[in-house]
């Protein structure tokens, strides 16, 4: 019989008085008690909406009923046969707009706490598992994957898996991507990034730190160095700003550099070598997870008050519910309707405050959202030290400016034929924000999937 | 991890080193730049190159003692391996067509228009080098500088070397007996560059400048290292580090720099104070 309550087991988390002055994890995890009863909530319905509603395709209902049995190894064996990154993908992927967002649990009351069961498998197999690794056997084939982030960590997981011999090239000097650079320690430990990086080192897979494609070596090196397919997993790395006066300013940063200072330099901690302004007054514009972020990692570096700066209203915000809820649990002020028109400085060109203007919703635009419109004589002026840019960013020309017959569009995305991510460029496959333009996670890793799958159809 | 094969103190507070990086070695040009890490938990620092041996695999950086980074790094020694080492960053040194060049080097950044000056040479180009350094004990690269030079003009602050005066003085003195040159490349300090620039402005001769910001990861994600350029925005590890002297607001990029003073002096006093400790 299952559990009929409306309601999903509520995730334990840390007080958001306590948790907006550290970096430790805010949401604890289930117990075993609690995960078993949340799968006890899942109906086993033929049509299955929750898999079709994942980007990679999990077999939502066969790991759910091994949590339900109490069989947690097994829970997470059904899950790694589709995702590369478990214990990464339970904790940042917008479930609600996937899998649990199609739930028939949904329909009334609460869906079935897909993600929070994901966790937990992937949580409990990291705690527990001892056995020894299946290194599948090698099929002599060379693909080189460029960037260490999420398409590219997925798609080197799953040709690994498939006996190719495959090395990931990756620019910085540590592997993850945004999920080490951008994506802070509160939401995503990189102790779990780093096992599951070793997961896949376990399965043969090679990363190479500190190299640049485009500039350490191209893409046609890689070929004369005997690769015989590549992926382009090199993501959306170029910040953008407003294009107002005073964004030189000391004191405005883009969220990228922000967070990388934070997140990857450790610069929250007091031993890092990495500096990071200390601000009392903190706006962060732009209204995505990146900006929730930025603004949640400033109040913990000590700031006293922290705004969000967006030009739409409220409902327009594109950052999840959960990210916004706890942004504001934790004493973010949101000023939605709100543009900034210039930063300011004092005497010695440091912030010293941003004016803005108030907006009001007109007519719906191209992407069907109302049109922020300026309100007459609305301008005033903000108080603040520190502004962090969040408004998007670009792919990487490194890459296509150094790959001759690589087509990309005039955003400067890779243009891909289909699904399987193939490019202009014979035996060169793209995915990820390097060929959508930012977006997420779990978006990412699907199209490192496909591309998997359409690399290993080519060198069959 | 990246072994270094070499040290070579050049002056009391610049020193040279040789690193094995075969990766690097192999595309490094002039102007172009490398980040590295000292070691785990480091900051990422850039380095312009200052030399590289494609066959041995080796890369030159050049470094002048400043803060904990480059404080931490003139501690190492032979033999000793650096956590990260990554590049050729940026865009090389544009040398195509140059007929005369005058190549003007302040302090430190003589270890970066040292190797433009050789390729430069090498292309068969004349080369009019003027270097300038507060005294003579904080000469460096001279026997270099003469042996791919036509012309070297050696400038000292206080005049205990060479003639006494700004690298502005020579360069004017150059151009006004007749000397014509399709271009000035000045790298330096950011104030002798925003002088060099507005010498050269007078006489409308094209200047390239080379900006060494404040950087993170060098391929254009975090644009820390921004600056304005003819009132563009511009991100120097991607779209430099050279740029057209005339256009660059020197004034911004020189604020810019001094961003995190502050922390960086007492980074660089707890780590003068740590290896004080131990010895």
């Amino acid at each position: 019989m299952p559990n009929m309550s409306l309601k999903k087991n509520p995730m334990p988390s840390q007080e958001p008085e306590v948790r907006n002055k550290n970096f430790s994890e805010v949401a604890l995890g289930y117990t075993e008690e609690m995960a078993v009863d949340e799968a006890q909530r899942c109906l086993h319905c033929k049509n299955m909406p929750c898999v079709k509603g994942c980007p990679v395709c999990i077999d939502i209902p066969g790991f759910i009923k091994k949590i339900a049995d109490r069989d947690f190894e097994g829970a997470y064996e059904v899950i790694a046969e589709s995702s590369s990154l478990p214990a990464v993908c339970g904790r940042v992927c917008p479930q609600e707009t996937q899998c649990e967002g199609v739930c028939v649990r949904g329909i009334k009351g609460e869906p079935v706490g897909i993600g929070r069961l994901e966790r937990f498998a992937a949580d409990y197999h990291n705690a527990n598992f001892k056995g020894e690794v299946h290194k599948p056997e090698s099929n002599g084939k060379k693909v080189a994957v460029i960037g260490a982030g999420p398409a590219g960590l997925t798609c080197a997981g799953d040709l690994a898996k498939k006996g190719y011999d495959v090395t990931v090239f990756e620019a910085l000097h540590l592997a993850g991507g945004v999920l080490v650079y951008g994506i802070p320690e509160f939401r995503l430990p990189k102790s779990i990034v780093s096992k599951e990086i070793d997961g896949l080192k376990a399965i043969g897979v090679k990363v190479e730190t500190n190299m640049i494609i485009g500039r350490t070596l191209t893409v046609d090196d890689l070929f004369a160095d005997g690769f015989k397919a590549v992926f382009i997993g090199s993501g959306a790395g170029l910040p953008r700003f407003m294009n107002i006066p005073g964004e030189n300013l000391k004191g405005v940063y883009s969220a990228n550099e922000f967070l990388t200072r934070v997140n990857l330099m450790k610069a929250y901690k007091e031993d890092s070598d990495t500096p990071i302004k200390q601000n009392r007054r903190v706006a962060v514009v732009g209204g995505g997870n990146v900006a929730m972020d930025a603004a949640r990692c400033a109040k913990r570096l000590g700031a006293e008050e922290v705004y969000i700066v967006y030009r739409r209203s409220e409902n327009e915000l594109p950052a999840r519910a959960e990210e916004i809820e706890h942004a504001k649990e934790e004493g973010i002020i949101f000023k939605t309707l709100t543009n900034p028109t210039e930063i300011i400085g004092d005497e010695n060109s440091f912030v010293s405050a941003i004016k803005c203007v108030s907006m009001e919703l007109g007519e719906p635009d191209e992407s069907g959202r109302r049109r922020p419109v300026v309100k007459e004589g609305s301008e005033h002026i903000i108080d603040v030290d520190c502004v962090v840019m969040s408004i998007g960013t670009s792919p990487n020309p490194l890459i296509r400016n150094t790959t001759e017959g690589l087509e990309t569009n005039r955003h400067g995305c890779i243009v891909t034929k289909d699904e399987s991510g193939l490019t202009s460029r014979e035996g060169v496959y793209a995915g990820g924000d390097a060929v959508t333009g930012a977006a997420t996670v779990i978006l990412a890793m699907g199209a490192g999937k496909s591309a998997a799958a359409a690399i290993d159809e080519y060198l069959k | 991890m990246y072994k270094i094969l070499k040290k070579k103190s050049l002056n009391p507070t610049v020193t040279l080193m040789d690193i094995e990086a075969p990766a690097v070695a192999r595309k490094a040009e002039p102007g172009q730049f490398i980040i590295l890490r000292t070691d785990e938990g480091g900051e990422r620092i850039p380095l312009t190159v200052a030399d590289f041996d494609r066959e041995k695999g080796t890369v030159t950086i050049i470094f002048q003692i400043v803060g904990a980074t480059t404080e931490k790094l003139n501690h190492m020694n032979e033999g000793d391996e650096l956590a990260d080492f990554a590049g050729p960053l940026g865009r090389p040194t544009h040398t195509e067509g140059l007929k005369k060049v005058a190549v003007v080097g302040g302090g430190v950044g003589c270890a970066i228009a040292y190797p433009v000056a050789k390729k430069l040479h090498n292309i068969g180009c004349e080369v009019h080098s003027i270097v300038g350094f507060r005294s003579r004990d904080l000469v460096i690269l001279e026997d270099e500088f003469k042996a791919c030079s036509d012309k070297l003009c050696m400038m000292t602050d206080d005049g205990s070397y060479g003639t006494k005066g700004l690298v502005t003085n020579a360069l004017k003195e150059l151009i006004d007996s007749g000397e014509q040159y399709d271009e000035v490349i000045a790298i330096g300090p950011v104030i002798m560059m925003k002088f060099v620039a507005a010498t050269t402005k007078e006489y409308g001769i094209k200047t390239i400048v080379s900006m060494n910001p404040i950087m993170i990861d060098g391929t254009g994600m975090c644009g820390g290292c921004r600056l304005t350029v003819g009132g563009e925005t511009k991100f120097a590890c991607v779209d430099g580090p050279e740029f057209d002297g005339h256009l660059v607001d020197f004034d911004e990029a020189m604020g810019r720099s001094s961003m995190y003073k502050p922390f960086e002096r007492k980074k660089y006093e707890e780590t003068c104070n740590l290896f004080r400790e131990v010895k």
